[in-house]
């Protein structure tokens, strides 16, 4: 995670921070550190995937991030197709900067774009202009040809649906083989949130930001995209290896102040699953990671029951789903069926097209993807529920 | 200057401040902004008559309604009124009070500070021996109350007398000493009335005035005419900068029906706007007072506040009862004391009455012995003897407040007596459903109750139970303000957290009701100017109209200036029709409500909005109608989610979203489902408590 961003956007509530200056030399001397800390930790002998993010990471110098990945590899395996994604901002004159971070090992680009639109680009306080987005997209596929990412945002405040499949249309020209769609949601302490309470700005319409997602994947659909989560499509195969990660419930370090990461310290004898949290604030971080080699704020060790919760939650945003194999990895003895078979609730929902459970597993339809926390709703409380009637008390300390 | 002397008091001050012998006895806690109040307007809302025992209503409708408006300017004088209940117009009566009270305007009591110290032997420290009341004969005694309007002054004033008096010690900080509940000192009105006797030295004569404090508003009307009942006259204190306003009306006329004897005093002549000379003339033409009897006081400062008492000995007449006599004592007041069970508090109409006197309740029959007796200073203090004309409290064993009803009649034991007039038990005027927020909270509401009633015997309580808000309880209150005070010592006092349904009114038949007022099916009466931009309109009301939002409605259409007082006018017939609420086809119970027929489809439609703003989507649409029999008024629809999915779920934001899913499964078991819509209870909640009938 690198804190630092040039300007606050204005939908943003991401752990940032605007600096003066950076020491860059002293922070990516605490994230190689940190990551060889962790690393050890962890145990973990292999690395899929290293992703970039931010903050604005491109903001970094391509120093940094080669050292990071040199750190890396030095401490576990870090194969060459590994995939290795960085968080990229438009800017006027992306040629060189970018070539350089593909000479420090970055072979995947993910676009923060977010509107074709200058109106639209203003509002959420980006510094770059529609014209800037298409230079830099142009110029990441020359360098990374299929391995760029593009986001495009909806359900702006007085975003129209039209326009909208518009910019979606000319993106679709210029675009590579992965794209994001991302609903807007107006977060506490962010200016575009203070502006729509103040009735400066009109609140984003849900139902227009619902036609707007309804009719965008299935442009993409038409376009030859998989939808292969709920806001992530991709074709030719161009999946996000490291995303698919989160929603497998794979493990994955957090690096970088207020990095999340979720994994088991089996470098420290442990068998639980952590999920953990760095400390926030950059200065403080640093401090940490210089006395204790790490600068982990926060460890919480997840419970069986928390951990199939998160499988069931994160795996049904994906489009093949919870496959039978995949629960058993996390649970074997109580299956899908169990758990949903026999729910009448969940019967209905299957009923009404909204999930599928068959000898595949467990996954949404085109139209229950779209509505998924609702079906959460009724499915978290039945896994809970199968889970507390299957197992016997839990015996104290295990 | 008065405060050279304080030093005199000052060394005494500690025993007083440790008070709390009863339950609720939070004395120096201070009076909070009101404005945190959030039904703010309601509490103004406070007049003082109603019923008054023995005097026939004229009016036969069902409430009459109060309104005051000062203008802002020349062009909108027509909106602004003030208006009064009852009696009004009754000419010949108001002359005869005239004559009565014109004792020719109060001597100014200039040699006050001189007689300070004479009162001081009467201070507290001087009580840990029991006083002997035989000292003080009836034409040496004046019993009065203080009324007036919300906020002009009246606890105030009550400190001042105190202090004067040596009553209390004056400090920087009695504020509204009398005043000892929480809730009275938050929003500024009285509800439990004090009573204090002060001792005070006139003359080379030692008098003794007992200040009867009065709740100040129409829900305790019936508490407020049996406080007036034992007194001869009353102060009506009126603010000069405010003028007369609704309650100042409805108060007098209260007194002067009682033919008690009234003192007016216009408070607050410090302040900058005020205009004490606009308020004489106000007083002179609305109340046929004569200006020079009106006598000009700053409480707040202390002003002129000696010729107040130097008034209410020359203006009010001793009272007329007879020491010889068997004893004869109206219980105008009653408290609980966990200890020492139910404080009556007592008038003595004739007779004496000591410790070990066996007494008798006209109203229960039951026969009690009499442990103790004395004087409240505003606090018990013991004495020998209470002698008939005297005013204080009585011990004797009785262990709920029901035993010791308030214009109950004591008598001893075999010799009866004919028992006081106007006795009725109270009679809930408002009724409403009372929850826990939680239901696992059932028991511990029940005793929060349990203990608050048994210090308000006027609360009626009926077990109920709600689909959607699970067991409860039906309330009845003598009216609004009772109602959330009520609400509020629960939450203050118990720290119970209650869900309180929209508060209906008894139907007995059937109800028939500026804009606001037409809308509320209003007729008109009366309307009087009181001066150039001031005036009085008097309308019939159904008691349902304004039971919910009508005064803030009204505050809020003058800006604040309007004030507004009411009083029961019995039943009348109305065409009424019962209207359901349905969700796709379901009727939801909770929502069933008795409407008048004009306004179904308004308040039909209204219901359906509300519901449909707190209804949460789901994957299905929802159809919201109100209905009349089979026949749909009102339709709304909520419809399914297009689209409810986070959309950005990475490493970081999976804590965050398993949490808020989980809060949300968690809120979905407690949803309530009628049919198949699922319901949360707090969209019942805002939709009962906020239904208004624009």
């Amino acid at each position: 995670h690198w804190p630092y961003c040039e300007k606050r956007c204005s939908y943003c509530n991401f752990n940032k921070y605007i600096p003066r200056g950076v020491e860059e030399a002293a922070m990516q001397k605490c994230l190689v550190t940190e990551a060889q800390t962790l690393l050890r930790l962890s145990g973990v002998q292999r690395v899929e995937s290293v992703f970039f993010g931010g903050g604005t990471p491109s903001l970094a110098s391509p120093h940094t991030v080669a050292a990071v990945l040199e750190a890396v590899a030095q401490t576990a395996h870090l194969p060459a197709d590994s995939e290795v994604t960085l968080e990229a901002n438009p800017t006027s004159t992306p040629g060189s900067r970018l070539a350089e971070f593909g000479a420090a090992g970055v072979n995947r680009l993910s676009i923060g774009l977010q509107s074709l639109d200058n109106t639209e680009l203003r509002l959420l306080g980006r510094t770059h202009s529609a014209c800037d987005a298409l230079r830099t997209l142009a110029e990441a596929r020359r360098l990374f040809p299929g391995r760029v990412s593009v986001d495009l945002m909806l359900g702006l405040p007085a975003q129209q649906v039209g326009p909208w499949l518009g910019q979606l249309q000319e993106l679709l020209h210029h675009c590579d083989d992965h794209l994001s769609l991302y609903q807007l949601s107006l977060e506490r302490g962010t200016a575009l949130f203070a502006q729509v309470q103040q009735g400066v700005l009109p609140a984003p319409d849900p139902e227009l930001a619902a036609e707007m997602y309804q009719r965008g994947r299935a442009v993409l659909r038409e376009a030859g995209f998989r939808q292969y989560e709920v806001s992530n499509f991709a074709r030719n195969g161009a999946l996000s290896t490291h995303n698919w990660t989160y929603w497998q419930c794979g493990q994955y370090l957090g690096i970088g102040p207020g990095a999340h990461g979720r994994f088991m310290p089996q470098g420290a004898g442990s068998h639980t699953r952590e999920a953990r949290i760095q400390t926030l604030e950059p200065d403080n971080w640093m401090k940490e990671v210089m006395m204790f080699g790490h600068g982990t704020r926060k460890r919480v060790p997840l419970g069986r029951l928390e951990l199939l919760e998160e499988v069931l939650a994160l795996g049904l945003r994906t489009d093949v789903g919870i496959t039978h194999q995949h629960w058993q990895q996390f649970e074997p003895q109580l299956t899908l069926c169990d758990v949903f078979g026999a729910n009448k609730e969940v019967q209905e929902l299957l009923e009404q097209g909204l999930l599928q459970l068959d000898h595949r597993g467990l996954r949404c339809s085109w139209e229950g993807l779209a509505v998924l926390d609702s079906l959460l709703l009724t499915l978290l409380p039945q896994l809970q529920e199968a889970w507390q009637q299957r197992t016997p008390s839990p015996v104290p300390g295990g | 200057m008065s405060r050279r002397r304080a030093p005199c008091w000052r060394q005494q001050a500690a025993p007083r401040r440790a008070a709390p012998s009863g339950c609720f006895r939070s004395w120096y806690l201070g009076r909070t902004t009101r404005g945190l109040l959030s039904s703010l307007h309601r509490v103004c809302l406070s007049p003082v008559h109603r019923t008054l025992p023995g005097v026939p209503l004229k009016t036969n409708g069902l409430c009459c309604c109060c309104l005051s408006v000062p203008s802002l300017d020349a062009s909108i004088a027509r909106v602004m009124w003030t208006l009064v209940g009852r009696g009004w117009g009754c000419a010949r009566t108001l002359a005869r009070w005239a004559t009565g009270a014109a004792l020719g305007p109060a001597p100014t009591f200039g040699a006050a500070p001189e007689s300070w110290p004479t009162c001081r032997v009467y201070s507290s420290a001087e009580f840990k021996e029991k006083l002997d009341m035989s000292r003080f004969p009836v034409e040496n005694i004046r019993n009065f109350s203080i009324v007036a309007h919300v906020d002009h002054g009246k606890s105030t004033l009550a400190d001042r007398l105190l202090e004067l008096t040596g009553t209390i010690d004056k400090t920087e900080n009695n504020k509204q000493v009398l005043d000892k509940l929480q809730v009275e000192r938050e929003r500024g009105i009285t509800v439990k009335a004090q009573t204090a006797s002060l001792f005070y030295n006139c003359e080379g004569k030692q008098y003794l005035l007992n200040l009867i404090d009065t709740p100040g508003h129409v829900d305790f009307s019936y508490e407020v005419s049996r406080s007036l009942s034992a007194c001869q006259g009353v102060l009506l204190v009126v603010d000069a900068n405010e003028g007369i306003q609704a309650q100042t009306v409805a108060n007098f006329f209260l007194a002067f029906e009682a033919q008690l004897s009234v003192i007016p005093v216009i408070n607050k002549i410090d302040l900058k706007n005020a205009d004490p000379e606009r308020v004489e003339n106000q007083i002179e033409k609305v109340f046929d007072i004569p200006s020079d009897e009106c006598i000009k006081i700053s409480a707040k400062l202390g002003t002129n506040v000696e010729s107040v008492l130097q008034a209410v000995i020359e203006r009010i007449p001793p009272p007329k009862v007879h020491r010889k006599n068997p004893l004869r004592a109206l219980v105008f007041d009653s408290t609980f004391d966990q200890y020492r069970g139910v404080i009556a508090n007592v008038a003595l109409f004739d007779g004496v009455v000591s410790k070990g006197d066996k007494i008798v309740s006209a109203h229960t029959q039951k026969t009690y012995e009499v442990n103790e007796v004395g004087v409240l200073n505003p606090n018990e203090q013991p004495t020998h003897k209470l002698y008939a004309g005297q005013v204080g409290y009585l011990i004797a064993g009785m262990k709920n407040v029901i035993e010791a009803q308030i214009g109950d009649t004591l008598y001893l034991h075999k010799q009866p007596v004919e028992p006081l007039p106007g006795f009725k038990s109270a009679k809930p005027m408002v009724f409403a459903g009372m929850y826990p927020v939680d239901q696992s909270e059932y028991n511990n509401l029940k005793s929060a109750i349990e203990k608050l009633t048994l210090n308000d015997s006027s609360v009626t309580v009926h077990r109920d139970s709600s689909l959607a808000l699970g067991a409860g309880w039906r309330l009845g209150f003598l009216g609004l303000l009772h109602m959330e005070v009520f609400n509020q010592r629960l939450e203050q006092e118990y720290n119970a957290s209650v869900i309180l349904t929209t508060p209906t009114v008894p139907y007995k038949a059937v109800l028939s009701s500026s804009k606001l007022i037409k809308a509320r099916r209003a007729v008109q009466k009366n309307m009087i100017f009181i001066d150039q931009n001031r005036v009085m309109l008097k309308y019939l009301f159904p008691l349902n109209e304004i039971v919910v939002d009508f005064y803030d409605s009204l505050k809020s259409l003058s800006s604040g200036y309007a004030s507004f007082d009411y009083e029961d006018a019995g039943y009348q017939t109305a065409e009424l029709v019962k209207m359901d609420i349905l969700l796709n086809g379901n009727t939801v119970e909770e929502l069933v409500t008795v409407v008048h027929k004009d306004k179904a489809h308004s308040i039909g439609k209204a219901i359906c909005e509300r519901l449909k703003d707190s209804l949460p989507r789901q994957l299905f649409e929802i159809a919201i109608q109100a209905a009349i029999g089979s026949k749909i008024i009102a339709r709304e629809t909520v419809k399914a989610y297009r689209k409810n999915v986070l959309a950005k779920c990475y490493g970081g934001d999976i804590t965050r979203k398993m949490k808020l899913l989980k809060r949300q499964a968690e809120g979905k078991k407690k949803l309530r489902k009628i049919g198949n819509v699922e319901v949360p209870k707090d969209a019942f909640i805002k939709v009962l408590k906020t239904r208004s009938s624009k």
